[in-house]
């Protein structure tokens, strides 16, 4: 099953020409960029590793699809994305954030019941990915 | 999509021997016009830099015109060395470059990143590649300029990171090619020793541009120039006397070219400025944009009892 998070995730994953001009379209507005990367595929895991520093100050593209190849070399079955942030006073946030890289096979959720008193039931999603320890999931 | 495809096929299959390239338009569009000539009225003197410069353009304007021809073109490696005297506009000419390798599409934002040994070489083990690495994403896309380039290799200490820094320096040079343009500058002499002592880093700079000292003629044109742009003019009076201000400060010692000149303006304009608070009075324009010799002739140069040059 294809993870779906962030910008363009229902569209066909982005090609490096495309994850280029968008890197471009952040740094024209002079968002700050960073890399992340994790292989907890759960919805609610906000929070992915942080590849190396933030990208600050940069001017061109190249230097950060330079880090992405480097994070890509790392880590080429783990889930990366590119975040872009806006420092501007009273935003201060994630402007955009987009999948870059993702495991060739991505066996998806599994939903568990539980049952609790009474006749109710409880409902939580499983990634099968997370039933092996991390580092060795994909 | 499939016109296009076809389009294509056809364009590089007819006979392009034949197809005729406008040189000149494709001068035109590119602006570096503007830029060359802006070059031309805002520095004076810089023969030498000057014509490197126009061979430089006319080397990236023929390989855009070979592009269109569906020639083979290998970007050339634009990385350069500046080397010559204090004050003799190698920043000024860098950041320029930058400018015109924009324009000439080979560099893609045009921006200057200026920095020296600090900038690039870290305090302690592990600290120097991170450090350099990040000054070197900050300038791609752009020029990196490194002042005073000398000071990465220090032979006396066998353990100074600025080994370490040249290093990654090179291997950025040769594999990031298309996205940086390096410029080491400095001083002619220690330049020199400098590339003595690290072969691989002279024979990856293609263009050693050495800025030759300016004449009294030049120097003066100079100052003019600064006037201009500070909104200040010379009385008759004391363009005699700047005349003779740099034939002098030139025997004097650390002269610095252009440097100097721009000092000694900004003193004679403080001495205006008092002289002008000390007379008191009504002021026209005229005081206020006139510099008179007086306000020259006051300089240590001319022995005249001022304690500063």
């Amino acid at each position: 099953m294809r993870l779906t998070q962030g910008t363009f995730s229902f569209l066909p994953d982005l090609t490096d020409e495309q994850i280029r001009a968008q890197i471009e379209y952040c740094l024209a507005r002079g968002w700050a960029l960073s890399i992340e990367y994790t292989d907890d595929p759960h919805p609610r895991n906000t929070y992915w590793e942080m590849f190396g520093a933030p990208l600050f100050d940069l001017r061109d593209a190249a230097g950060i699809m330079q880090e992405l190849n480097a994070c890509r070399a790392t880590f080429p079955n783990h889930y990366i994305k590119l975040n872009a942030f806006d420092a501007t006073r009273g935003i201060e946030s994630l402007r955009l954030s987009f999948i870059v890289n993702r495991p060739a096979d991505e066996p998806g959720f599994g939903l568990v019941r539980q049952e609790g008193p009474g006749r109710q039931q409880r409902y939580t999603t499983r990634a099968y990915a997370t039933e092996r320890p991390e580092g060795k999931r994909y | 999509m499939q016109d296009a495809a076809m389009n294509a096929l056809s364009e590089t299959a007819g006979p392009t021997e034949n197809r005729a390239f406008d040189i000149h338009a494709a001068f035109r569009d590119s602006r570096v016009a503007d830029v060359l000539a802006e070059l031309d009225r805002e520095l004076v003197g810089l023969a030498p830099v000057k014509s490197r410069v126009r061979d430089i353009c006319a080397l990236l304007l023929i390989d855009a015109l070979r592009k269109q021809a569906g020639l083979s073109t290998a970007a050339p490696s634009l990385h350069m060395s500046f080397t010559g005297n204090p004050g003799t506009g190698k920043t000024t000419v860098a950041l320029r470059m930058a400018q015109i390798l924009h324009r000439l599409g080979y560099v893609r934002k045009g921006h200057l990143v200026a920095v020296t040994r600090d900038d690039l070489v870290g305090q302690y083990i592990g600290h120097t590649a991170p450090k350099t690495r990040e000054v070197l994403k900050r300038a791609m896309g752009g020029v990196l300029f490194i002042d005073e380039a000398y000071y990465l290799y220090r032979p006396e200490n066998e353990r100074d990171y600025g080994q370490e820094a040249i290093e990654i320096l090179l291997q950025e040079m040769e594999n990031s090619r298309d996205d940086l343009v390096v410029i080491l500058a400095g001083y002619k002499d220690r330049m020199d020793r400098f590339f003595r002592s690290n072969p691989g880093l002279s024979s990856r700079i293609a263009h050693h541009i050495d800025f030759p000292d300016y004449t009294d003629e030049e120097l003066f044109a100079i100052a003019q120039l600064m006037l201009d742009e500070m909104q200040y003019r010379l009385s008759d009076a004391a363009v005699e006397t700047l005349r003779e201000y740099i034939a002098r400060r030139r025997a004097q010692p650390h002269f610095a070219n252009a440097r100097s000149i721009r000092n000694a303006l900004d003193r004679a304009r403080l001495r205006q400025a008092s002289r002008l608070f000390a007379r008191g009075g009504p002021l026209t324009q005229t005081d206020l944009v006139t510099i008179e010799a007086q306000d020259l002739r006051a300089s240590r140069v001319f022995g005249a009892g001022g304690n500063d040059a």
